[in-house]
């Protein structure tokens, strides 16, 4: 179980949690523009990398706010908690092989 | 009926306490001669003393034979003295109480301790199932997956009768009678292991300041010390320094102590499952007073140390199973610790040093030690030279080929070992024993450094795998589990950790003054094979078992590998090697070894399978703690509940809250009740309590700008007061939730829900707010519990509602899908003119507090009216009457507004969540399953809900289905059957037929109609 440090209400266990899937996917401005396999790639198509992923949780049991996490796949380290609409910060990608 | 009488035990002749136990020493170990404690094995009665396990009890009284095993029914003894134990599971205690599988090696003795052997039939010295054993040719690996596979319709026919043989103890037949815990914990530093390495890391950090939790699987602290007679630290007996060491932990209020608790899974971020026994060990008599039988504990900590010591690895050789053969360890064990021989003539058979030291402790303690069989061309290394300088017959370059005995081994075949390690000069010679001792190494124990996903290295010399990098941080593999092997690195290691760990947590560890003195002696120099060979190709004469829990032989191995598996994880599956409750602590690296030789890979390549927890079972009631009954969910009941109650409603659970589903009276059922409710509400007054639907108060100036982006209609011009149904949408375009939202003013809405999916919706509102439109300027806020609800629905409802409230109610001043603050029967209220059922309607929303105030009030005045309570199913025949939706019954998440003709509430004006995926090709596509309505041609006949639909009905299989019924139910104000469906272009089949699949075989023809079944006009809402 994750030990993840919200930003309002310090480090609670992942049950306290619930996960919000990949981070910086942006609603597009106008979904008409959009062919339909580009909204549909914008529906279902996520990363999943091996290494570093940029995730949304929600403290749903708690203060019920969003934030973003820079989570390493592999060994499960968070690596950076910042808010929603921050930039990501800059990591050094974990390699593996 | 014993194996071995009174009279071949070298104690006959001195009778003392334990005169009934034969093979007891009359002193040494760790266990209190001056007290008995009575237990029952199978049909005996038997005793032993405060300190033993069932299984050196068992030893004590000369019993080896103690199971039969899993497949082939052959007999069993005890082969370890710990968790790694495969053989010796036994069924403690007696129905519910009884529990089935549990290592007699690990179960503490206490007085009035009943246990019985399993996998017997009718009893352990005469087991039918043995004639298996003699089958054994003929069931070999896969054995099931080749012979059960066809017909394939017969599975159903052969896998009851594989499941009655299969398995080896009895569940019990009824509830558990006994209290489980839970707890959380939180410290600075883990200990797993109280061996001399863990006590040492343990006693470094606390020393330090860290808040310590030590875990031990055992009820007493000293791991291996307790076991070897020798050993010294600091010129002094082990023993002494164990003592010091476990006051001192004792004495530091830092210091947490948790003895019989094991530590059985290691998840992330340093977070641990550990598996407490608090009282399993108490007579019955003494148990319960509050302390449950179990505790899991759900502990984080920032360090964790695994100093979770080494199991030693069994050699495979030809009939390695028979009850007497037992590992070198084990029997020092037992004599050290115990003070029990675990025979009289033993033959020690070893590949390295440790079978030696077991050789002199027995040799030391009386027993005769008729040879020690060595595979090592020649017997070297300190402690061979003892045994040599003590005169044992040491057989170096030689291997047991074979042993004899039914229920006890009674020799050994021992044959000269070719170099090469794979041949046998000669047809050997018979030694006779009751005890054959055996050891091939050691493997540390790295369950948790791997289940947290640390890596392994393959160490050659001690042919092990060890500990490389852990995955996660503050972890740290320490002693013998690090491949550490000896007394005195064991000491440093845990030393050293401890010392780390203080650090990582920003303590100041003092340095000690000096480095405990104690030996170093490791197990090499050794010998390793995986498979000993014998005078005949293998797999003939004898079984050569790598997992003795599953019976899997080094053969069934090598099948496997012929038949064309490679991985090792799917050897694994394929021959269910390393697949019992023991999880392969003995055989898996044995196996691994074999497949390795086979394929001509190195070991390491051929690699080891998952590590996964649990590292020992848990009691599934540990798991489960008090959260058990009414503790199992929470209940969510309206302030109306009471009342409920008393008028004999019957409930059912939507979600977390228990409902009114109907109000039988004297006589009546379901059909009949629900039936007399729906009429009374169309022909005068009905009432309803609809305080479960979610309330959502949405309060800003950007309010309506949130209810446009996430409704698929416009909500800008809703003017305050008024009410409009709303339709949610997943981005995907699926229906997702629907309700009314009213205007309470200019920057306040308030929202409903449906019951179940108040907190989704709530969920869903704040995830688009914080994550993608944080510029609206909203707040959202719940409100469900704060209101007591009701509806008033049918012809009277103006009338009723008229005499405890003194707004103007009539159509011009309150019309349909408006609402008004108002009092109702002196209580403050919020009073909305809306309908689910199509009757006049109104929704009366008052303090939760006073709920239950106004609801006997209303009843106290609508005597007159018949006013009649109605329950969530008879609300389900009145809004199917009128073709309403309920999301979740006629939506799946699979279900567009289009499909549901719904086209009517959705902008073209506006965007919306969800509105771009009505434009995907997919979903305009004119065969999509839509709503409709179905009549039966037999007007009596009521459709089964999730009933298939088909167009006409044929021979061949499958015949395509067309959709579902989705809600189905008598109308009596229809006066026939009535039904909603999800139907294949469902709106282009308007009347048109369709047939619904019946149980046996039946059909019902149904007609396709618009889903509106009453009062199609709507003059009643409206009246």
């Amino acid at each position: 179980m994750l030990l993840i440090d919200c930003p309002h209400c310090g480090p609670r266990a992942e049950l306290e949690f619930s996960y919000g899937h990949e981070a910086h996917i942006e609603r597009p401005k106008d979904p008409d523009a959009l062919s339909d396999s580009d909204w549909a790639a914008y529906l279902f198509l996520r990363e999943n990398p091996k290494g570093v992923i940029l995730e949304r949780w929600v403290h749903s049991h708690g203060c019920r706010r969003w934030f973003n996490v820079a989570r390493d796949t592999v060994s499960y380290e968070i690596l950076a908690v910042y808010p929603m609409g921050a930039e990501p910060p800059k990591l050094e990608q974990a390699r593996y092989v | 009926m014993a194996q071995t009488t009174a009279e071949t035990s070298p104690q006959a002749q001195s009778p003392a306490p334990a005169a009934r136990q034969p093979f007891r020493l009359r002193d040494g170990g760790r266990v209190d001669r001056s007290r008995l404690v009575s237990f029952r094995f199978d049909e005996r009665e038997l005793t032993g003393h405060p300190g033993d396990t069932l299984a050196s009890a068992l030893l004590a009284n000369g019993v080896h034979l103690v199971g039969r095993s899993f497949k082939y029914h052959r007999p069993r003894g005890i082969v370890s003295a710990g968790a790694e134990e495969p053989n010796a599971l036994v069924q403690v205690g007696r129905d519910p109480r009884t529990e089935p599988n549990i290592r007699a090696t690990q179960l503490e003795l206490f007085d009035g301790l009943s246990v019985s052997s399993q996998n017997r039939w009718p009893n352990l010295e005469f087991d039918v199932g043995g004639v298996n054993n003699l089958l054994s040719r003929f069931l070999p690996a896969g054995f099931y997956y080749k012979t059960f596979m066809w017909p394939a319709a017969a599975w159903e026919t052969y896998e009851k009768a594989i499941r009655q043989a299969a398995g080896l103890g009895v569940s019990p037949s009824k509830r558990d009678p006994d209290a489980y815990d839970k707890t959380f914990a939180h410290c600075d530093l883990l200990v797993v292991g109280a061996g001399p390495t863990g006590l040492s890391a343990a006693l470094t950090a606390a020393r330090a300041g860290a808040r310590v939790i030590l875990a031990e699987q055992d009820f007493l602290l000293g791991g291996d010390l307790l076991s070897d007679r020798s050993a010294a630290i600091d010129g002094r007996p082990a023993l002494e320094w164990l003592a010091e060491a476990e006051a001192e932990l004792r004495s530091l209020d830092n210091v947490r102590i948790l003895t019989r608790t094991i530590c059985f899974a290691a998840f992330d971020h340093n977070f641990f499952g550990l598996h407490e026994r608090v009282s399993d060990h108490l007579p019955f008599a003494e148990r319960g007073d509050g302390r449950p039988r179990h505790r899991l504990w759900k502990l984080r900590t920032r360090q964790a140390i695994f100093a979770t010591g080494a199991i030693e690895r069994p050699l495979v050789f030809r009939d390695n199973d028979r009850p007497g053969i037992m590992l070198a360890s084990a029997a020092r064990s037992y004599l050290n610790r115990w003070g029990v021989m675990a025979g009289s003539n033993a033959v020690v058979f070893t590949g390295n040093e440790s079978g030696y030291a077991t050789a002199l402790d027995l040799h030391q303690a009386g027993v005769r030690v008729a040879a020690v069989v060595d595979l090592r061309a020649e017997a070297e290394g300190p402690l061979s030279e003892e045994a040599k300088a003590a005169g044992l017959r040491i057989l170096a370059g030689h291997a047991v080929i074979g042993t004899e005995g039914d229920k006890r081994v009674k020799k050994v075949r021992v044959g000269r070992l070719g170099s090469d390690g794979a041949s046998i000069w000669g047809g050997g010679e018979e030694i006779a024993c009751d005890l054959l001792v055996n050891s091939a190494g050691w493997s540390p124990t790295v369950h948790l450094h791997c289940q947290a996903k640390g890596s392994l290295v393959w160490d050659e010399a001690h042919a092990c795998f060890l500990p490389d990098k852990a995955m996660q941080k503050g972890q740290a593999t320490v002693g013998a589990a690090a491949g550490a092997f000896g007394l005195a690195s064991c000491l440093a290691g845990g030393e050293a950790a401890g010392r780390a760990a203080a650090e990582a947590l920003g303590l100041a560890p003092r340095a000690p003054a000096r480095r405990l003195e104690a030996e170093d002696r490791d197990f090499l120099p050794m010998r390793q094979l995986y498979c000993v060979p014998s005078d005949k190709p293998l797999g003939q004469g004898g079984k050569h078992f790598i997992d003795q829990q599953n019976d899997v032989t080094a053969a069934d191995l090598l099948l496997a590998l012929r038949e064309g598996y490679r991985s090792i994880e799917h050897v694994k599956r394929y021959t269910t090697t390393g697949m019992g409750t023991d999880q392969g602590k003995l055989g898996n690296v044995n196996a691994i070894g074999v497949v390795a030789e086979h394929l001509k890979l190195p070991l390491p390549e051929v690699g080891v399978t998952t590590f996964r927890a649990p590292y020992t079972p848990v009691s599934f009631g540990a798991f489960a703690g008090r959260d058990v009954d009414a503790l199992l969910d929470p209940v969510r009941t309206t302030p109306m509940h009471s009342w409920h109650e008393r008028n004999g409603a019957l409930f059912e659970d939507v979600g977390q809250w228990r409902r009114a589903w109907y109000y039988p009276k004297e006589g009546e059922d379901l059909r009949r009740a629900v039936s007399r409710e729906v009429k009374a509400t169309r022909d005068s007054l009905g009432i309803l309590d609809a305080t479960t639907l979610g309330k959502i108060e949405i309060v800003g100036p950007d309010a309506a700008e949130l209810l446009n982006r996430v409704y698929t209609n416009a909500w800008s011009k809703l003017e305050v007061g008024r009410c409009r149904y709303g339709l949610m949408l997943k981005e995907d375009g699926m229906v997702m939730d629907d309700g009314v939202t009213s205007r309470l003013d200019e920057t306040r809405f308030l929202m409903t829900t449906t019951t179940g999916n108040a907190a989704s919706v709530l969920a869903h509102l704040e995830e688009w707010l914080q994550t993608e439109w944080p510029e609206l300027k909203v707040y959202l806020t719940s409100v469900t519990e704060q209101f007591a609800t009701m509806t008033l629905s049918g012809p009277n409802a103006r009338r009723l509602l008229g005499e405890l409230c003194d707004l103007d109610l009539s159509n011009e001043a309150f019309p349909h899908m408006s609402w008004q603050p108002g009092r109702v029967a002196g209580v403050p209220a919020r009073i909305f003119r809306i309908s689910f059922t199509g009757e006049l309607s109104y929704e009366i929303n008052v303090p939760a507090g006073q709920g239950l105030y106004v609801w006997q009030t209303l009843f106290r005045h609508g005597e007159k009216y018949g006013i009649t309570p109605y329950g969530t199913e008879a609300m389900h025949v009145l809004r199917a009457e009128k073709g309403f939706i309920i999301v979740g019954q006629e939506t799946d998440g699979s279900v567009t507004p289009l499909d549901l003709s719904m086209d009517w509430i959705v902008s073209k004006k506006k965007d919306f969540i969800g509105r771009r995926s009505l434009s995907r090709t997919d979903i305009q596509k004119p065969d999509r399953a839509q709503l409709v309505g179905l009549l039966t041609q037999d007007p009596a006949l009521v459709l089964p809900e999730g009933g298939a639909l088909v167009e006409t009905m044929r021979e061949e299989t499958p015949v395509p289905m067309l959709g579902h019924v989705t809600s189905s139910y008598w109308s009596p104000n229809c006066g026939r059957s009535i039904a909603l469906a999800l139907v294949k272009g469902g709106r282009g089949r308007l009347g048109k037929t369709v047939i619904c699949a019946l149980d046996g075989g039946k059909t019902a023809p149904c007609t396709v109609v618009e889903p509106l079944f009453f009062d199609k006009e709507g003059e009643r809402l409206r009246g």
